[in-house]
């Protein structure tokens, strides 16, 4: 069964006095347990699309399907109870939680506000959830803002998860982070996937994350889905314009051995 | 190749830190190279960078030796351009794009404005920004970021600097936009002769056209040498993870294939 489906959607900002289509009827699927990766440069739409399925933004026109339901018709209560069901890993970490907020409150909210454990089991499930990104419980009375990067991002996704939901929309979500912990968190995602047949929608402009991570890639492009398919099809043989620029600008390591040959490993 | 610089025992204290941001850091730098200064988030590399380019904020504590070929240091602004990782918050917002690159030229090259500005017309055209005229008008929020990278790359070199530091110059740009911007400052650096300090936490950029590379970890200098040498053979562990950790479309993925 599709667990994600959208249909003709559309999106205009008034900018300058000029009118700027952010989305031009963007139709896409994702099933339960696998990753879509958006990929885009600046400015293509992704995080537009994102932010509409996030219920962020209202779009002008089309429509999602989520879990079998209308997902642009839900609203109040309904829509509050649902929303435990899609949860948002973003880049910029720090600027997602609240700077005077411990580790613990962090984890804290979710499992309060959609009532997921009650409250005297609160303080094991969230050194369950810290547990199980990795961190250890004794963090949970630091401040948001004396952890490190990558813990941080780390506390993100235990958030993410603690609702137990069914996708995550992971907006340049490791894109900040150095390298030697960038594949630690790739991993931990890809786990937590198979564990709980969590669906990702990764929006990046970094094909070489997506790559690694996504089971189906999409190619984004002044607001038009202008390319579809698996990620190796779309990253080995890109058809758009748009796909062979994002391939071609992913930086090859390339080492040169001393007698002047030239190789990518 | 001539020696620029020879750094010795350089460390670093900002103030009112316990520990220094660079430590015992010995590194030639040759005129005309091109050096990058690899390392991730704490490493030093930015405060390296700015010491060479004498930006340290006051009372930083300086200890060991900087010796410049010539003797004096190089005048920033002038013997030295600085690109930023943020374009917006180095452009002033309330200047146009005319207005800031021609002020280096004008500041350092002694031109009068309308010398500067034909100067700043000709360096917008050099890095490949459209309409050039029409972009000495034109304030910095209505650019995009890549643009607006583009104009301060035109700043730091409207006064024809020799040495050029780029400091994660291109990490807030998208992949795209981020190939252009070094296709092009490499282009610039080949015709003008400068030597470039090119600072990035990304070791595959760096292996595309730096001639040397000087890794850095927690303040400390690694290991540096000629790019092909240092990548092919890495002296230490921690240049051996960084190339390790380095994710291209060639690495294995870590989800099976979807079906066609």
């Amino acid at each position: 069964m599709t667990l994600l489906e959208i249909n003709n959607l559309s999106k205009h900002f008034r900018s300058g006095g000029r009118d700027v289509t952010a989305l031009d009827d963007v139709s896409l699927t994702l099933d339960p347990g696998q990753t879509l990766g958006l990929a885009g440069a600046s400015g293509s739409g992704k995080s537009t699309l994102a932010r509409i399925v996030m219920r962020l933004l209202p779009p002008d026109g089309g429509s999602i399907r989520f879990a079998g339901e209308d997902w642009l018709a839900l609203s109040g209560k309904d829509l509050r109870r649902r929303r435990a069901k899609i949860q948002m890993v973003f880049q910029d970490v720090l600027g997602a939680f609240n700077p005077r907020a411990t580790v613990a409150s962090v984890l804290d909210d979710p499992l309060r506000i959609h009532e997921i454990v009650p409250k005297s089991d609160r303080p094991r499930k969230i050194a369950e959830l810290l547990d199980r990104v990795g961190l250890q419980a004794n963090l949970a009375d630091r401040s948001i803002r004396d952890v490190s990067g990558g813990q941080r991002q780390r506390i993100a996704i235990a958030r993410a998860i603690a609702t137990d939901p069914a996708l995550i929309v992971l907006d340049e979500a490791v894109s900040a982070l150095d390298v030697s912990i960038r594949g630690k968190v790739l991993e931990l995602l890809v786990e937590l996937q198979r564990e709980r047949d969590i669906a990702y929608l990764f929006v990046s402009h970094d094909l070489a994350v997506l790559r690694a991570v996504s089971h189906r890639i999409t190619v984004m492009d002044g607001g038009r889905l202008v390319e579809t398919g698996p990620a190796r099809q779309v990253i080995d043989n890109p058809q758009s314009t748009a796909a062979r620029a994002l391939v071609s600008a992913v930086p090859r390591l390339r080492i040169q051995t001393p007698q002047g040959h030239s190789y990518e490993p | 190749m001539s020696t620029l610089c020879e750094i010795r025992d350089l460390s670093v204290t900002y103030h009112d830190q316990p520990n220094p941001a660079v430590g015992h850091v010995t590194l030639d730098i040759e005129a005309g190279g091109r050096l990058a200064i690899i390392g991730e988030s704490g490493s030093g590399k930015s405060t390296l960078a700015r010491t060479l380019a004498g930006l340290l904020p006051p009372r930083t504590r300086v200890t060991g030796e900087i010796q410049w070929t010539g003797g004096t240091p190089p005048r920033p602004g002038r013997d030295l351009g600085f690109v930023f990782q943020d374009p917006s918050s180095s452009l002033n917002p309330v200047l146009t794009i005319g207005e800031q690159v021609a002020e280096g030229a004008r500041q350092h090259l002694g031109l009068g404005w309308k010398q500067a500005l034909a100067r700043t017309q000709e360096m917008l055209e050099r890095v490949r920004i459209a309409q050039a005229d029409r972009m000495l008008r034109a304030f910095p929020h209505q650019l995009s970021g890549g643009q607006r990278q583009r104009v301060a790359i035109a700043a730091a070199l409207a006064a024809k600097p020799k040495i050029l530091i780029a400091d994660e110059a291109t990490s807030a740009l998208d992949v795209v936009v981020q190939a252009e911007i070094v296709a092009l400052l490499d282009d610039l650096v080949r015709d003008a002769q400068m030597t470039l300090i090119f600072i990035t936490h990304d070791i595959a950029l760096a292996s595309g056209f730096a001639d040397r590379v000087a890794i850095f970890k927690d303040g400390r200098l690694v290991e540096a040498g000629p790019t092909a040498s240092v990548l092919a053979a890495p002296a230490q562990g921690y240049t051996r993870t960084l190339l390790q950790s380095h994710l291209d479309l060639t690495s294995p993925p870590l989800v099976e294939e979807a079906a066609t």
